[in-house]
C-alpha cells in the first residue's frame, strides 16, 4: 500500500532521481571519509598488525611542525579569501550593476576563460612571468630599473597572488548573482533619503550581498585551503602548505595512518573556520544556499 | 511661493527628445498630479527633481532655490517608488530610521520620531515587523512614512499603486488623499491611471510626448478639455471622426465619416474643411429622439449593466456609442432602435490627432 498522496510513479521518479546522488555522495564522498577516519585511528605496531588509538592525532599536536603549518594555511587561506573579496567585489559590482546588458555575458565569459586551462598551465603562466630568467625579471634587466635578475618565485606573496587568482571566479560568481537580484530603486531609495555613497554601500549594497559574499567566501576558504597544485608550483618545497604535509605523509613516508590523520584534522579545522565565520557575521548556511 | 517650480525644463537622451519645455509651479502643500500615457516622460521628470537625472536645460526650484548643483541625497525631495524600495534586510523601523541616521541625528531622538510617524500612518507599534510580513497598503504607508519622517518639502510618489489589486487601490486613494491633508506637505504624484489623479488631485498636468498639454482642476479637465488628447485621455469619450463642414459662431456642422451629420462646438482652432473628431462623453447623451444634426440613432448593440454606470451600446453606421444609462431605467432591448440627443455645446470638436 502507497501513501495516499504519493503514488508508485512519482514514488520510482524520486528513486531515480536521487539514486546518482545518493550513490556519488556514498561512494565517494562518505565512503573514502569513513575510511579516512577509520585509517588515521589504526596503529601501526609491526607489519600487518595494527591497534586503535589516537596515537596518530597526539603526534600529529605534539609536534609544532604540523600545527604550526596548519595554522599558516588557515592564516594564508583566510588572507586569500579577504583578497578575493576586496578584488572581486567591485567585479562583480560592475558586472551585476554597471555594466550594460549586452557587454555583461562578455566580461562574464571573460572571467571563465581561465577555467578552461588546467591549474597545472596556469601556475606556469605565473612560473614563465616570474622566475629569474622570466619574462617580468628580464624586461625590468633590459629596461634598467634594476642590475641584475631577481626571483619572484617561492616567496609567500607570490603563492598568495596565484591564489587570489586562481580563485577569485569562485568569488565573483555568487556575489553576481547576488547582485542582479538587487532592484536598483534600492540604491536610488538610499540616496534620496540622504545617504551618502559610503552609506548606501554600507548599509543596503552590502547587507543585501551578504548571502552571495558568505557562500563566496566559504568556496574561496575551501578551495584555497584544499589546494596542493599552486602552492607548490609557486612557493616552492618550503611553501609550508598543509596539503604538502598530506601528501609527505602518504607518499614520501608511506605513512597512511599519520596521512589520514592529517586529512581529517585539515577537513575539521577548516569547517570549524568556516562555523566561526558564519557565527561572526550573524549568518547560516540555510539563508546562504537558499535565498529568496 | 511655490513648493516646486520647474521653468522650461528639456531632457534629451541622444536625439530623443523626452521632456520639452516643461514648466509648473505647485503651491505649498497641494496634491498634483502629472497624468499621461506611459512614455510619454512623466517618471524622466520626476526623477530629474529627484536628481537622478540631469535636465539638459531649464531649471529646477524648490522652496524658491534653484537645486540643480545639489546631488540627490542632499536635496529635500523624498520619493515613494514604483515598487516601493523598501530595504528587505532591514526591519520597518530601521527602514523609517535610515534617512534619520543618514542625516546624523542622536539615537535618543530616533525613536520617538519613528513612532509618531508609524502611528500617523495607522501602523503603531509596528517597528519589529519585517518587511515581508507587511500586507500590499502597509508596505505603501511604510514607505510614505519613511520619506515623510524627514518632512521633505515636497514628497514624489511614482505610480506607487499601480502594484496592487483593483479594491485595495481604491482604497489607497482616498488614504493617500488623507495622509496629504494630515501631513500638510506637497505631493507631487505620477500616474497613467486618470481615475487616480482626478480623485486625489488639486491640480493635474496632462502630458503627452514630453509636453504638458493642460494644466488645471480635474473638474476643468474633464469639462474644458484644451485638446483633443486631453478630452480622449481624461474621462471617457465617443469619439467620431469627420470634416468640419461650416462653422457659424462656436458651433459647427460636421460631416461624419461614417455618414451623416452631427452639430457640435469648436473648441480649438479648427476651421472648415479641417479634419476633426467629436467628443461626446456618455453622460452628456440622452436617449431619446432630439433634433436634427444633435442626434444619432442606431440600433442597441448590447446592454451593459455596471449599477450607477451602466451604459447602452448603440451601433450607429458600424461604429459603437456608448451611452449612460443609470441603473438600465431606459428599459431597451437588445436589438431595439433608439436615438441619442445632446446640447450642441456638449459635442467638442477638436482638430483630428495624428494618430
Amino acid at each position: 500500500m502507497s501513501r495516499p498522496g504519493l503514488s508508485d510513479a512519482s514514488r520510482l521518479s524520486l528513486i531515480l532521481l536521487f539514486t546518482p546522488f545518493v550513490l556519488w555522495i556514498g561512494l565517494l564522498i562518505i565512503l573514502p571519509q569513513v575510511g579516512i577516519g577509520y585509517v588515521s585511528l589504526r596503529e601501526k605496531i609491526s607489519w600487518n598488525e595494527y591497534s586503535f588509538g589516537l596515537k596518530n592525532y597526539v603526534d600529529f599536536l605534539g609536534e609544532p611542525v604540523y600545527r604550526n603549518t596548519l595554522l599558516r594555511t588557515a592564516w594564508m587561506s583566510i588572507l586569500v579569501t579577504a583578497l578575493a573579496l576586496l578584488i572581486g567585489f567591485p567585479i562583480a559590482y560592475y558586472i551585476a550593476k554597471i555594466a550594460r546588458e549586452r557587454s555583461r555575458a562578455a566580461l562574464f565569459l571573460m572571467c571563465l576563460i581561465p577555467l578552461w586551462v588546467s591549474d597545472l598551465v596556469r601556475a606556469y603562466g605565473w612560473i614563465v612571468l616570474l622566475r629569474e630568467t622570466g619574462v617580468i625579471s628580464t624586461a625590468l634587466v633590459r629596461w634598467g630599473i634594476i642590475n641584475q635578475p631577481i626571483e619572484m618565485l617561492y616567496n609567500d606573496v607570490t603563492v598568495v597572488i596565484g591564489l587570489v587568482y586562481t580563485v577569485i571566479l569562485f568569488m565573483i560568481v555568487p556575489l553576481v548573482s547576488t547582485l542582479q537580484g538587487m532592484d536598483d530603486a534600492l540604491l536610488e531609495a538610499g540616496y534620496n533619503l540622504g545617504g551618502s555613497r559610503l552609506t548606501v554601500l554600507r548599509r543596503i549594497i552590502i547587507p543585501y550581498a551578504m548571502p552571495g559574499i558568505v557562500s563566496g567566501c566559504i568556496i574561496t576558504f575551501m578551495l584555497t585551503a584544499g589546494s596542493y597544485l599552486t602552492p607548490i608550483l609557486l612557493g616552492g618545497k618550503n611553501s609550508s602548505w598543509f596539503t604538502e604535509q598530506i601528501y609527505n605523509q602518504f607518499i614520501t613516508r608511506y605513512n597512511w595512518e599519520s596521512g589520514s590523520a592529517f586529512g581529517v584534522a585539515l577537513l575539521v579545522f577548516t569547517s570549524f573556520v568556516v562555523w566561526a565565520g558564519l557565527r561572526l557575521t550573524g549568518q547560516s548556511l540555510a539563508t546562504t544556499v537558499a535565498k529568496d | 511661493m511655490y513648493d516646486l517650480s520647474c521653468a522650461d525644463v528639456t531632457k534629451r537622451f541622444g536625439t530623443f527628445t523626452a521632456v520639452e519645455n516643461v514648466s509648473l509651479d505647485i503651491p505649498s502643500g497641494s496634491f498634483f498630479s502629472i497624468l499621461g500615457p506611459s512614455g510619454c516622460g512623466k517618471t524622466t521628470l520626476m526623477r530629474m527633481i529627484a536628481g537622478f537625472e540631469t535636465p539638459t536645460s531649464g531649471d529646477i526650484r524648490i522652496k524658491g532655490e534653484s537645486v540643480l548643483s545639489l546631488p540627490p541625497n542632499k536635496r529635500n525631495v523624498k520619493m515613494v517608488f514604483q515598487h516601493l524600495a523598501l530595504f528587505p534586510m532591514m526591519n520597518v523601523g530601521e527602514n523609517i530610521a535610515y534617512g534619520l541616521r543618514c542625516r546624523g541625528e542622536a539615537k535618543s531622538e530616533i525613536a520617538p520620531k519613528v513612532a509618531r510617524v508609524l502611528d500617523r500612518v495607522g501602523l503603531p507599534g509596528s517597528e519589529d515587523k519585517r518587511i515581508d510580513q507587511l500586507s500590499g497598503g502597509q508596505k505603501q504607508r511604510i514607505a510614505i512614512a519613511r520619506c515623510m519622517v524627514l518632512e521633505p518639502d515636497v514628497l514624489l510618489l511614482d505610480e506607487p499603486l499601480g502594484a496592487l489589486d483593483l479594491k485595495l487601490r481604491e482604497h489607497m486613494k482616498i488614504e493617500l488623499k488623507q495622509l496629504q491633508h494630515q501631513f500638510e506637505t506637497t505631493f507631487l504624484y505620477i500616474t497613467h491611471d486618470q481615475s487616480e489623479a482626478l480623485v486625489m488631485s488639486d491640480n493635474v498636468a496632462v502630458m503627452n510626448a514630453g509636453k504638458f498639454e493642460q494644466i488645471g482642476s480635474p473638474k476643468a479637465l474633464y469639462d474644458q478639455p484644451a485638446s483633443g488628447f486631453v478630452a480622449g485621455f481624461v474621462g471617457d469619450s465617443n469619439i467620431l471622426a469627420g470634416t468640419l463642414r461650416e462653422a457659424r459662431g462656436s458651433e459647427a456642422r460636421v460631416d461624419l465619416d461614417g455618414g451623416g451629420h452631427v452639430i457640435g462646438r469648436v473648441c480649438d482652432g479648427s476651421v472648415a474643411g479641417d479634419r476633426v473628431e467629436v467628443f461626446l462623453r456618455p453622460e452628456s447623451l440622452r436617449l431619446g429622439a432630439a433634433d436634427d444634426g444633435t442626434s444619432l440613432t442606431g440600433r442597441v448593440e448590447s446592454l451593459l449593466f455596471n449599477g450607477a454606470s451602466s451604459r447602452v451600446l448603440l451601433d450607429v453606421n458600424g461604429q459603437l456609442i456608448e451611452v449612460a444609462d443609470p441603473e438600465q431605467a431606459s428599459a431597451l432591448a437588445k436589438g431595439a432602435t433608439a436615438s441619442v440627443g445632446w446640447t450642441p455645446e456638449r459635442a467638442r470638436i477638436f482638430a483630428r490627432r495624428s494618430a
